[in-house]
């Protein structure tokens, strides 16, 4: 019996929220770890703002794009968490006895990082508009903001999938988590790359994508509008999703080897 | 040409890498609406036998048909017709039993309007529907396993495989299962292929037995043959009085030889089968010997594995078998 793709990325695509919403282990973490890293740094770091060329005066508006990176770190784990459950407990085999199709297996299991997603993006806005953190860009800025830190989430989750199918073990795909957040703090998170003045650093900030994501968010809440800065951030986003997209699917065909 | 709603294997092999031959060319006919019991310790090749069979895993060398279609260029077909639990009851414990079924029926491709009533009619079938809105972690290991033949049987397939579907469970959990797949076969004409370690499991339910052992089919029949086939009936006796164990002995060895007994009791292995067990009381009454305790013991099929394999089945149990990974076994 066929089934529509539609049908069955839509039925995925329940499950997956419903237990992304289910799991409040998932969520609170998600929300509250990086307003907690933007508190301690926006007032830990505030007299950076000092140095000579800082973009802004407010160091918490600058600050305000490293949770929509950090909420997007986590959506590798969630992601891969859950499919790498369902394959420990023969869940996966459940599927594949369907006329599931591959792609509406991904695409369904995305959906709960991207209602994760935007719950963070509101969470973060929110949170940092009540601070006194300004919005360059206006609220077109903002809508911009939400996609791309949707585009974001799906990409490092397509990371999770990766991970999950290769594996299928939700301990291997949680041991990513911190290998991800070294990629974080070797960004241009804490100061603009061209404030940093340790030659290796600032290298090394330069040659890791992360750095044009933050940058990007960065650039709509602290200059306006910045062409070369959305197209950097949106281009990275959308290379780690097409990677991870890809390789997910060949880990899947792997996984699910059914004739 | 395989019968629509039947399983026949030929010289199925299945070979893992770095690992053992699984499933070591077996052979075996499964007729419509019968159950079969595929009997066998851990680490047999039940598992891998079913993933083979039902398409999760493709099979070495050998051909195997199920519901006329062949499992490696047919897998689509075979798998619009068959249901299957597997070893482990795989459920989501975030969502609810209605919630599970909202799901299978929309895989299955059931038209929109049917699937609600599809799924609360097998809750009810299997006993859940107190339960269906209940989260699945907190239902105990029998409702998962119903849950799970319920899922397995929501697109009405005709041929259904069950792995271990009673393993962990207890008593009262098991025979409720026993009597569903039993109903199944009996009133639905569903054909099932049934993996079990437990004889009375087999015994109970299946209309034909094949026993695995490293691999290979060691046995396979109706449990009736099997066990005429190799086993006697014994017949135990325990004297009223201790001494006269060996006047007991004496009368009793005309029937037989001697077979394991306790300590205060002789046990001989009936030449005659069943129908001597009157001529022993008829022998012994004419002797004088009082008896406190008689029991005729029918072979089991536990004797059958005994036999073919040298070991009891109790115990005989390898490493799990790693059908279940099928990443870590295929490139």
């Amino acid at each position: 019996m066929s089934v529509p793709l539609l049908t069955q990325v839509g039925q995925l695509a329940r499950r997956s929220v419903l237990r992304t919403l289910r799991q409040p282990a998932q969520i609170v973490p998600a929300l509250v770890f990086p307003l907690f890293l933007l508190a301690v740094n926006s007032s830990g770091l505030a007299r950076a703002t000092n140095l000579p060329n800082f973009p802004t005066k407010s160091y918490l508006t600058f600050a305000l794009a490293i949770p929509f990176m950090q909420g997007a770190l986590f959506s590798v784990m969630n992601a891969g968490t859950d499919l790498a459950r369902d394959v420990e407990t023969g869940f996966l085999n459940r599927l594949a006895l369907t006329p599931l199709r591959g792609s509406a297996l991904l695409s369904g299991l995305l959906a709960g990082a991207v209602v994760l997603g935007l719950l963070q993006a509101a969470t973060y806005l929110l949170v940092g508009l009540a601070a006194g953190a300004s919005f360059a860009a206006g609220v077109p800025g903002v809508l911009v903001i939400v996609a791309l830190s949707m585009l974001m989430t799906v990409g490092f989750g397509s990371v999770g999938l990766f991970a999950a199918l290769r594996t299928g073990s939700g301990e291997a795909v949680q041991s990513l988590f911190p290998v991800f957040f070294v990629f974080l703090f070797l960004s241009s998170m804490s100061l603009p790359r061209n404030l940093i003045q340790t030659d290796w650093f600032r290298e090394v900030a330069t040659y890791n994508p992360v750095s044009y994501l933050i940058e990007a968010v960065r650039s709509l809440l602290v200059k306006g509008w910045d062409g070369e800065a959305l197209a950097l951030g949106f281009g990275v986003a959308a290379i780690i999703l097409v990677v991870g997209m890809v390789a997910a699917n060949a880990a899947l065909h792997t996984r699910m080897v059914r004739t | 040409m395989t019968q629509p709603e039947g399983i026949e294997v030929e010289r199925l092999v299945r070979e893992f890498k770095k690992g053992p031959r699984a499933v070591d060319g077996i052979d075996l006919e499964v007729a419509p609406g019968k159950i079969y019991g595929f009997l066998g310790p851990n680490g047999a090749g039940k598992s891998t036998t079913v993933h083979m069979l039902t398409t999760l895993l493709p099979p070495t060398s050998g051909t195997a048909r199920v519901a006329g279609y062949d499992v490696v260029s047919q897998g689509p077909q075979v798998r619009s017709r068959i249901g299957a639990a597997l070893q482990e009851a795989a459920l989501d414990p975030f969502l609810t039993g209605r919630e599970h079924m909202r799901l299978q029926t929309a895989m299955h491709g059931l038209p929109k309007p049917e699937r609600a009533a599809r799924g609360d009619e097998l809750l009810a079938r299997v006993g859940l529907i107190e339960a269906a809105d209940r989260k699945v972690g907190g239902y105990s290991g029998g409702m998962k396993r119903r849950l799970d033949l319920g899922l397995a049987l929501v697109h009405r397939p005709r041929i259904l495989f069950l792995d271990e579907p009673t393993t962990g469970l207890d008593v009262q959990s098991r025979t409720a299962l026993w009597s569903e797949v039993a109903r199944l076969a009996r009133e639905d004409g569903v054909t099932v292929f049934l993996t079990t370690q437990y004889l009375e499991e087999a015994d109970a339910l299946a209309d034909r037995v094949g026993i695995i052992d490293h691999g290979r089919l060691v046995a396979e029949g109706t449990p009736t043959a099997l066990k005429a086939e190799i086993g006697r009936p014994t017949v135990e006796a325990i004297p009223r009085d201790d001494g006269e164990l060996d006047a007991l002995a004496s009368v009793m060895e005309r029937f037989g030889e001697r077979a394991g007994a306790s300590p205060k009791g002789v046990s001989v292995r009936l030449r005659g089968g069943e129908a001597d067990l009157a001529n022993v009381v008829r022998a012994l009454d004419a002797e004088g010997i009082g008896v406190e305790h008689l029991q005729l013991h029918a072979p089991s099929l536990d004797d059958v594995f005994l036999a073919k394999t040298g070991r009891s089945l109790e115990g005989a149990g390898g490493e799990e078998e790693t059908a279940t990974e099928p990443a870590a076994v295929t490139a």
